[in-house]
């Protein structure tokens, strides 16, 4: 039986500020972006300042407002990603099956007959002395049960979840710890009485066929610990499901112009990291958060597939003209491209015209230059009727947002 | 209070190109000769807030423990 390890760092961001600074240890802190560039929210929070109600995504006004003696630190990039790489540095030492989810978490496979639990609390141990934060471990048979043990006690804890024991230590929680039970998920199945896993578990399949598709299939199977997916190998990036790209934009953003200037900076990056990857897309969606931060997502199937920025900005805007009303305040935009297919072997049409084609060629062209002289320098003239909103750079801004658990499936 | 004192330091490189610190800096100019380095491992220093290659040095009397923080080194220090 394989010995499945998910490490978690707790409270990552925070802990790495809280270990480089002593005098906010032991008061609360918030990791929190830039007001000025109106990203003031709270990225990331210490358990302390959990406990006072201060959530991810709340605005510093609110989360002062909820924890009065909130300490602000700036985020520092640089150090969680130095930190995360010698947090893998370890787990290497252990397996060459380590598989990362989001910058704070990974999979470790240690094979046949491992003692997970030594090596679990080896681990911990170690990124406690080495790096002086704190994780917790979950060791398991699968990776689902993997990540829920590390869930099941926090921080610096290991928790086993066996096929003795998983009955008596999962079966009770409410439904929504399960994994990808998100809101709506959860009244479903609410509604049909499965407020716990152990509901969930216990479920008839068709029924929950019928209720989520093809997903609720998948959540039977987690429940009951089926799941034999691999820890990929380190060196083996998950395959990609979607590229994309969002930005919140320094101003309100009223007029149509701008909306424009912003979907074809965020298209040139996207449909140059489409090219980078040898890909192109059959679906491209959109994200647009107004004012009050409600969120309109909507996705369009394109009759073939494309890797330009003009046919991804084509389809953005169309969507955007479709679905959102006129003069609403937007605070940020995002695209996204996904049902990805590689360009090699692809099926040909009789129907691509010479121009498609040619503006294909003419963005690999486009490409080389900007390789051989920096992001942007050549790029579209639309951006440059508003060069505060399209100076962003998405391309050069590191994503490190969870890989989407897509990749699972 | 312990605080983090940012130090200069001169440093021996082996052939193999392995680091040893070998004399201390002040910043009243006063220097403090490394007669051991007794050991090297990465450690984080929670009392002084940084994280890099922890060499454990004998100064004569007592160790102390002298942090590369890449690229800067530093002590822990007492503060009055």
């Amino acid at each position: 039986m394989k010995t499945i390890l998910h490490v978690d760092l707790n409270n990552f961001y925070a802990s790495v500020e809280c270990m480089y600074d002593p005098s906010i240890r032991g008061l609360p802190v918030a990791v929190c972006g830039d007001i000025e560039l109106r990203h003031g929210i709270v990225l990331a929070k210490n358990y302390i300042a959990k406990a006072a109600g201060v959530k991810t995504g709340y605005t510093i006004a609110d989360a002062k407002r909820a924890c009065p003696g909130l300490v602000c630190v700036s985020p520092h990039m640089d150090r969680y990603l130095k930190f995360s790489a010698m947090a893998k540095g370890i787990y290497s030492e252990y397996t060459d099956r380590v598989e990362s989810f989001g910058i704070d978490e990974c999979w470790l496979d240690l094979g046949e007959h491992a003692d997970g639990v030594a090596a679990a609390d080896e681990i911990r141990a170690r990124i406690r002395r080495e790096l002086g934060i704190t994780a917790s471990a979950g060791v398991s048979y699968n990776k689902i049960f993997a990540k829920m043990g590390s869930d099941y006690k926090k921080p610096d804890a290991t928790t086993e979840i066996t096929r003795d024991n998983y009955r008596e230590l999962l079966w009770d929680l409410p439904v929504s710890d399960m994994m990808f039970v998100g809101r709506s998920t959860e009244r479903k199945l609410r509604l049909y009485g499965m407020d716990t896993i152990g509901d969930l578990a216990r479920a008839d399949p068709s029924l929950l066929r019928r209720l989520l598709g093809k997903n609720g299939i998948m959540l039977h199977c987690f429940a009951n610990g089926i799941d034999d997916s691999a820890v990929s190998l380190t060196y083996e990036p998950p395959p990609l499901k979607s590229i994309g790209n969002s930005t919140t934009a320094p101003r309100d953003i009223e007029s149509d112009d701008d909306v424009k200037v912003i979907y074809m900076a965020l298209c040139e990056s996207v449909a140059a990291r489409l090219r980078k990857h040898s890909l192109k897309c059959l679906c491209v969606s959109i994200d647009v958060r107004d004012t009050d931060l409600r969120v309109i997502t909507r996705q369009i199937r394109l009759p073939s597939p494309v890797c330009t920025a003009d046919e991804l900005f084509s389809a953005a805007t169309a969507l955007h003209r479709a679905n959102v009303r006129r003069g609403v305040k937007i605070r940020s935009l995002g695209v996204r491209a996904s049902s990805l297919c590689p360009l090699l072997g692809m099926q040909m049409t009789f129907y691509d015209d010479e121009t498609k084609l040619r503006r294909e060629a003419l963005s690999d062209a486009a490409d080389v230059i900007n390789s051989r002289f920096g992001n942007r320098c050549v790029f579209h003239g639309i951006t440059m009727v508003s060069p505060d909103l399209s100076s962003f750079s998405p391309a050069d801004d590191r994503t490190v947002a969870p890989d989407s658990f897509e990749v699972y499936r | 209070m312990i605080k983090k004192l940012y130090v200069s330091v001169s440093a021996e490189f082996d052939t193999d190109g392995k680091m040893r610190p070998s004399l201390i800096h002040l910043e009243d100019g006063r220097d403090v000769k490394i007669k051991k380095v007794k050991n090297a491992v990465r450690a984080a220093s929670l009392k002084a807030g940084g994280q890099g290659v922890r060499f454990l040095c004998n100064i004569g009397k007592q160790d102390i423990y002298l942090f590369y923080e890449e690229p800067r080194w530093f002590i822990e220090s007492y503060e009055d």
